[in-house]
């Protein structure tokens, strides 16, 4: 194997782990300090996209005056979801049977929208590569690294440096008392559900940017993200960032070196290796 | 003639025409109440991957068979009786597939049954076809070798063999214009009907003394193709073959291009053909068809008829792709054959119905096709395409190139 072909695999991988990681996030959030396991966080992901490819894609809006109007309207979006939610009192493990069934309501709405069949959003402006040295860097794919990367650093930031974070966290672990000293829990579960609604709004802006979309890819995701997610820690936003790129650059590398039919195997590998290696970490 | 003597001749040819139209149009609707069906209906059942990863060809096969049905029924429906279409979601999964047929043989009671879309779905309907004895006309099963009900009819004349015809036909195409290739990656998804394809290219391409710069197999279902472009750039071979089923050929040409490499000529195996024409990247891609709106094919009233109707269909429908190709083709040609078998016998027998079929063959908008090799495969009908200038052309054999055209190699 060249340095090249090595190189060009290992950036692939980080393209791909960012990806990962941006779509995970909001699930990680959701899942920590909310305690559900949004399924249907993948069904906002592809609305989104759709959206994007909609009004970027067939009616000439810029991409970014859609994610400006996307990431309030998705926000809203999860803060209604976890509304329902809290008034229907779902715990943690229902929660995963009902998002399961929210997203696959959201495929039928997709599908009843935009039909079954593929849909691609051609944007000329981010096309290009930047070379370095022999390696190619897409424009796009650069531009997915910068946002994921900001937004797992910020929001990790967010949770360690502020009053938020202090709050939330103080919330999760007795809500009374973080109460009885002001913490509004209830008020501040909602602004979690938005913003992880908000991050699949970003996300999905992305998946249409690299993507051609079909309403059913909406579960592919499932596995690879949920394997990230579980790997980089729940509410953990750099261990996230990191355990996409670690799925993402060994996913890249073995079909770099092997038959590529074994990368879907990676992810699963590690993280059945951490669970048996480092159980107290999921 | 004389200024009057014109008027004259007009009015009597307008009193002619138009006497003549009303009694057109009288016959017509004679004929039409005359042939309006009745009595019970006869019902076909099947299933159709309505929802989930295939749903996006299911879709294709919906708006064919309920065109198809709607155009018998105005015509006469069959037999005298009005024909019901019992369709029902599988949901793309070949268990749930065989149950419905289960359903549909033993609960619905359905006079005769039809094929579901995709090769999984398919081989699950011929084994309870089997079970029950059931005549199963299908469109487009991929593996013809383990078609082995002698009942089941394939509507996609393949031949037995494409895992052979198609890469030779491919490198016919590209000998015919002295480019024929010195070196060959084949890349393949692991999804059953092109994986064989793939290794049967393998086979041929060193037959024709063609070198193997590069073979590789990915899960169906990979989203990144970064690897695989960048090993594809390494090889640079003259042709790469990609054992592509859907969308799968466009994200690897999106990860070549992100990596500023062209492939000097492609061929994928069963694209989706509406992305991959329509991609600014698609240019001088190649792929297998049965169908296209192009002549000689459309030359052929009905076919042209049928083109036109899918277009309007599809459009209605909201298909970002409306052109019929293969499996548009081949869904209509599978409910030809069977109502065209019901007609000619005059009976819903499904012993009766697979004799005809068998001994008979059916014309249909793919030309005529017969049943009388290898697991009811007949002659190979399949044709090579390339997209030229946007859009699909067929480029072999040599009959049926599109007028125009020649193949692009380089």
């Amino acid at each position: 194997m060249s340095a090249t072909l090595f190189g060009q695999s290992v950036l692939s991988g980080i393209f791909a782990g960012s990806l990962y990681a941006l779509m995970g996030l909001g699930m990680s959030l959701s899942w920590r300090y909310l305690r559900v396991i949004n399924i249907a966080h993948f069904g906002l992901v592809f609305l989104a996209a759709y959206m994007t490819y909609e009004f970027a894609g067939v009616r000439g809006f810029s991409a970014l005056a859609v994610a400006l109007l996307l990431i309030p309207l998705f926000f809203m979006l999860g803060v209604i979801q976890q509304v329902l939610i809290l008034r229907f009192n779902v715990n943690e493990f229902s929660s995963l049977i009902v998002t399961y069934g929210l997203a696959i309501i959201a495929e039928a709405v997709i599908q009843l929208i935009w039909s079954a069949d593929f849909v691609r959003y051609e944007n000329r402006a981010l096309h290009g590569n930047v070379e370095v040295g022999t390696l190619l860097l897409p424009m796009a794919d650069i531009l997915l690294v910068v946002i994921a990367v900001g937004l797992c650093v910020a929001t990790w930031a967010a949770m360690r440096f502020t009053w938020l974070g202090k709050a939330l966290r103080a919330g999760l672990d007795n809500p009374a008392i973080a109460a009885a000293f002001g913490v509004p829990n209830q008020r501040l579960l909602l602004l979690v559900s938005g913003f992880s609604a908000a991050l699949a709004a970003v996300a999905g802006v992305f998946v249409a940017l690299l993507y051609t979309l079909a309403p059913s890819q909406i579960l592919s995701w499932l596995g690879v993200v949920f394997a990230a997610v579980l790997l980089g820690g729940l509410g953990n936003p750099l261990g996230l960032l990191a355990a996409g790129m670690l799925i993402g650059v060994s996913e890249a590398i073995t079909m770099a070196v092997t038959a590529p039919s074994w990368a879907p195997v990676v992810p699963f590998t590690i993280l059945i290796l951490l669970l048996v290696l480092w159980p107290q970490r999921v | 003639m004389r200024g009057r003597d014109i008027v004259g001749a007009t009015r009597r040819f307008m009193l002619a025409a138009g006497l003549a139209t009303s009694a057109a149009l009288a016959a017509t609707a004679f004929q039409a109440q005359a042939q309006a069906p009745s009595g019970p209906p006869i019902r076909i059942g099947s299933t159709l991957a309505l929802t989930g990863p295939l749903a996006q060809t299911g879709a294709i096969h919906k708006i064919v068979g309920d065109l198809f049905v709607a155009q018998l029924n105005a015509r006469g429906g069959l037999l005298g009786r009005p024909v019901e279409w019992v369709l029902l979601d599988d949901q793309s999964k070949p268990d749930i597939t065989r149950t419905l047929y289960e359903r549909l043989i033993t609960v619905d009671k359905v006079d005769l049954i039809i094929g579901p879309y995709a090769t999984a779905g398919i081989l699950s309907a011929m084994a309870v076809a089997q079970r029950y004895n059931k005549v199963l006309v299908h469109s487009t099963f991929g593996i013809p070798k383990m078609a082995a009900y002698d009942r089941q009819f394939p509507a996609w004349p393949l031949g037995i063999d494409p895992e052979k015809t198609m890469p030779n036909d491919l490198l016919d195409a590209l000998a015919s214009i002295g480019k024929t290739p010195k070196s060959i990656a084949i890349v393949t998804s692991k999804f059953p009907s092109v994986q064989f394809v793939a290794v049967g290219a393998r086979e041929v391409a060193k037959a024709r003394g063609v070198k193997e710069a590069l073979y590789l197999e990915f899960e169906f279902g990979t989203r990144d193709f970064g690897p695989i472009a960048a090993r594809v750039r390494e090889a640079d071979p003259d042709l790469l073959f990609v054992g592509a089923i859907g969308l799968e050929g466009n994200q690897l040409l999106e990860a070549l291009d992100k990596l500023n490499y062209k492939p000097r000529n492609h061929f994928y195996v069963y694209p989706t053909p509406g992305p991959l024409a329509t991609s600014p990247l698609g240019n001088d891609a190649m792929a297998t068809t049965a169908f296209e709106n192009l002549p000689p094919l459309n030359k052929n009233p009905e076919a042209a008829a049928f083109a036109k109707a899918f277009t309007e269909a599809a459009t209605k429908a909201g298909l970002p792709y409306t052109e019929p190709e293969t499996q548009a083709g081949a869904s209509w040609s599978m409910w030809e054959i069977l109502t065209g078998a019901i007609k000619a016998t005059k009976s819903l027998d499904d012993k009766v119905l697979a004799d005809h079929i068998k001994k008979n063959g059916s014309d249909t908008v793919l030309g005529h096709i017969s049943f009388d090799g290898q697991n009811n495969y007949g002659k190979n009908l399949m044709r090579t395409k390339q997209v030229q200038q946007g859009k699909w052309v067929i480029i072999w054999p040599k009959d049926m190139i599109t007028p125009g055209y020649t193949v692009q190699g380089k």
